[in-house]
């Protein structure tokens, strides 16, 4: 394995001069992403496909072969869906729903779950695939973009924040140069180089426990499930394991507190726990060795002035729940759509402060679900432990314990609940996303065949009108204008380019919908507003608040 | 529903006495475990989390301030 400054390379980009700036000159873009990682990288194809002009800088000259991010959730899978990356992410990866847990190596599970419930959607619940196929299917998705220019290690060592946005010192192997920038968006991480030079930093719980991640090669029947065990027979307070693409499985052992990292790290002391795991008779060998601990902590802000943050380098979870990075991902959701308004003078700047609203929420509630994990994980006091413990006692035996074994809550879309672009709901709705929720998929067709809902939605405004009635749908289209498109969701009939037909009912019966009913969905694929009997003058009121037009933010 | 805090049962004497057979013959380390158990047990049956945050406040305020 090929491997810089003992970084092991999974691909090779190199060094490029800048094409608008030498050493020394200073250069003008409109948007600077600092960081070339999967949310960094997903928020450049965002503003790319809106035709935005952004200079991406990496550090680094190659993707890093380690062992980061693995498990994408249905969520992050229709965002990347929405960009473009959706299909071959899950060719490539690995595709689970169930989990189990075990106790002190008692071969029936005290705690099953299928995080899939809703059936008949375009993606599972998760894939597994190494985070480095997501950046490089990302960096081909954005290949073809004029407009869209990744600088391989091109290292931001300066900022300094003014009105208009900020002024970047960035250096190169040939020397600095300056970028005035009217937007950064610091996407590099949990060491965010940004922040440290804003002087800023996170509020929040750094936890002591450590441990290990070791991606193992090796060939055995195994389920493509996650197996989480408390106590197992073998070394370790808990593990982890999950199925990766080429063969690769990620073992995750938990250490306990004051350890040597650097003795633990070693293959020789890793060997006992994987041993363990796997029996004597099955060959393996290592991919990547890491240890870590965690912090669930945020910044207080994630927009300061025109230097705005996402993914990690704006807040933190364990891993156990997979909402790093798909956190990070919907950040990058969220503000593309809103930064593009604002550059294009459709929205005022007051807008970004509605990213600051639901991606400080959604933080909370992934640290939430994060810490209380961790707290079941990892006990403190001898009476945490008598409680984690007798949860999994009582869960051989009594259904009601099962619920209460944590091991992970892992990661869906968190509802945008109490933000300011809501219209709240008026009319009573059986069933449904409620604003500020993301809209559920379900299979359609359309002029071309087999379709889903949610590839129907997003980037623009979209009514979503439930009706067969094709003149109250134009005449819908008529009264809101350019800004929302209308999608008609038909129970029969033919199927055109905007008038789809939900044969099987599922769209209808996922939405709460009666004839006639229309939900007004962001560009984010989030609820903004919806009603029983489309009115355009509401429609059109929601759609003001929700892109903070008028003054409709607050 | 709020934590009842007036009488709620005709057989305290009853409970009290479950309360105490619950740990006859065991040692503290014991104790400490069923004393969780049944814990959980009662905390499922109320299903209320406001409810149980209510009692958790009350157990807790004569050793410690709320959290």
């Amino acid at each position: 394995m090929m491997s810089v400054s003992g970084i092991p390379v999974w691909k090779e980009y190199g060094y490029r001069p800048a094409i608008g700036s030498r050493a020394g000159e200073t250069e003008t873009v409109p948007i600077l992403i600092v960081g070339a990682g999967p949310i960094g990288l997903a928020m450049a194809l965002d503003l790319g496909r809106r035709g935005r002009r952004v200079v991406v800088l990496n550090a680094l000259a190659f993707i890093p072969r380690g062992s980061k991010a693995i498990c994408f959730s249905k969520r992050s899978l229709e965002i990347y869906d929405r960009l473009g990356v959706g299909d071959r992410l899950l060719e490539k990866g690995v595709v689970w729903e169930k989990g189990k847990v075990f106790w002190r190596g008692d071969p029936a599970p005290v705690y099953e779950f299928d995080l899939l419930p809703v059936k008949h959607q375009k993606f599972p619940a998760f894939i597994n695939i190494q985070q480095y196929y997501v950046e490089e299917y990302l960096l081909d998705a954005i290949a073809p973009l004029s407009n869209v220019e990744v600088r391989w290690r091109h290292e931001l060592v300066g900022i300094a924040p003014h009105a208009g946005g900020a002024k970047a010192e960035i250096e190169t192997p040939e020397g600095r140069y300056f970028i005035e920038a009217d937007f950064v968006i610091a996407c590099d991480g949990s060491k965010s180089t940004v922040r440290r030079l804003l002087g800023l930093d996170f509020d929040g719980r750094v936890f002591e426990d450590n441990f290990l991640i070791a991606d193992v090669k090796f060939d055995q029947e195994r389920p493509t499930e996650r197996w989480f065990q408390f106590e197992p027979p073998y070394p370790g307070y808990s593990s982890l394991i999950h199925k990766q693409p080429d063969g690769v499985w990620r073992l995750d052992f938990q250490l306990g507190r004051d350890i040597d990292k650097k003795e633990a790290i070693k293959p020789e002391n890793v060997e006992p726990f994987v041993r363990g795991f796997l029996g004597d008779d099955i060959e393996f060998e290592f991919e990547w060795l890491s240890v870590y601990t965690f912090q669930c902590r945020r910044m207080r802000r994630f927009v300061h002035g025109r230097i705005i943050f996402a993914g990690d380098s704006a807040h933190l979870v364990s891993p156990f729940g997979a909402r790093g990075c798909n956190g990070g991902m919907q950040d990058i959701d969220n503000l593309g759509w809103k930064l593009d308004r604002v550059l294009s003078g459709l929205s005022p700047e007051s807008l970004l402060e509605s990213y600051n609203d639901e991606a400080t929420f959604v933080a909370d509630e992934n640290i939430l679900n994060s810490t209380r994990s961790t707290n079941f994980m990892t006990p403190r006091t001898r009476m945490e432990k008598i409680f984690r413990d007798s949860v999994l006692e009582l869960s051989r035996d009594f259904a009601f314990a099962r619920p209460f074994v944590n091991s992970g809550r892992l990661s869906v879309a968190v509802p945008y609940s109490n933000s300011p672009l809501n219209t709240p709901d008026t009319d009573v709705f059986s069933a449904g996303p409620k604003a500020g929720a993301t809209a559920i998929d379900a299979p359609l067709i359309s002029d071309r065949g087999k379709t889903w809902l949610l590839s129907r939605l997003g980037d623009r405004f979209i009514a979503l009108y439930f009706a067969d009635d094709d003149a109250g749908a134009a005449s819908l289209q008529a009264d809101l204008g350019g800004d929302i498109q209308v999608v008609q969701i038909a129970q029969s009939g033919p199927a055109t380019k905007s008038r789809l037909v939900d044969v099987e009912g599922l769209a209808r019966s996922r939405f709460g919908a009666q004839d006639g009913a229309c939900y007004l969905v962001r560009p984010d694929q989030h609820v903004a507003g919806r009603w029983l009997k489309a009115d355009s003058a509401k429609i059109r009121r929601a759609h003001e608040r929700a892109c903070a037009s008028q003054g409709g933010a607050k | 529903m709020s934590l009842k805090l007036d009488i709620n049962t005709t057989a305290p004497d009853d409970i009290y006495d479950s309360l105490i057979r619950m740990h006859e013959g065991l040692d503290d380390e014991q104790s400490a475990h069923v004393n969780a158990r049944m814990i959980l047990l009662l905390a499922n049956h109320i299903g209320d989390p406001a409810v149980i945050a209510e009692a958790a406040r009350i157990a807790r305020s004569a050793y410690a301030p709320d959290l």
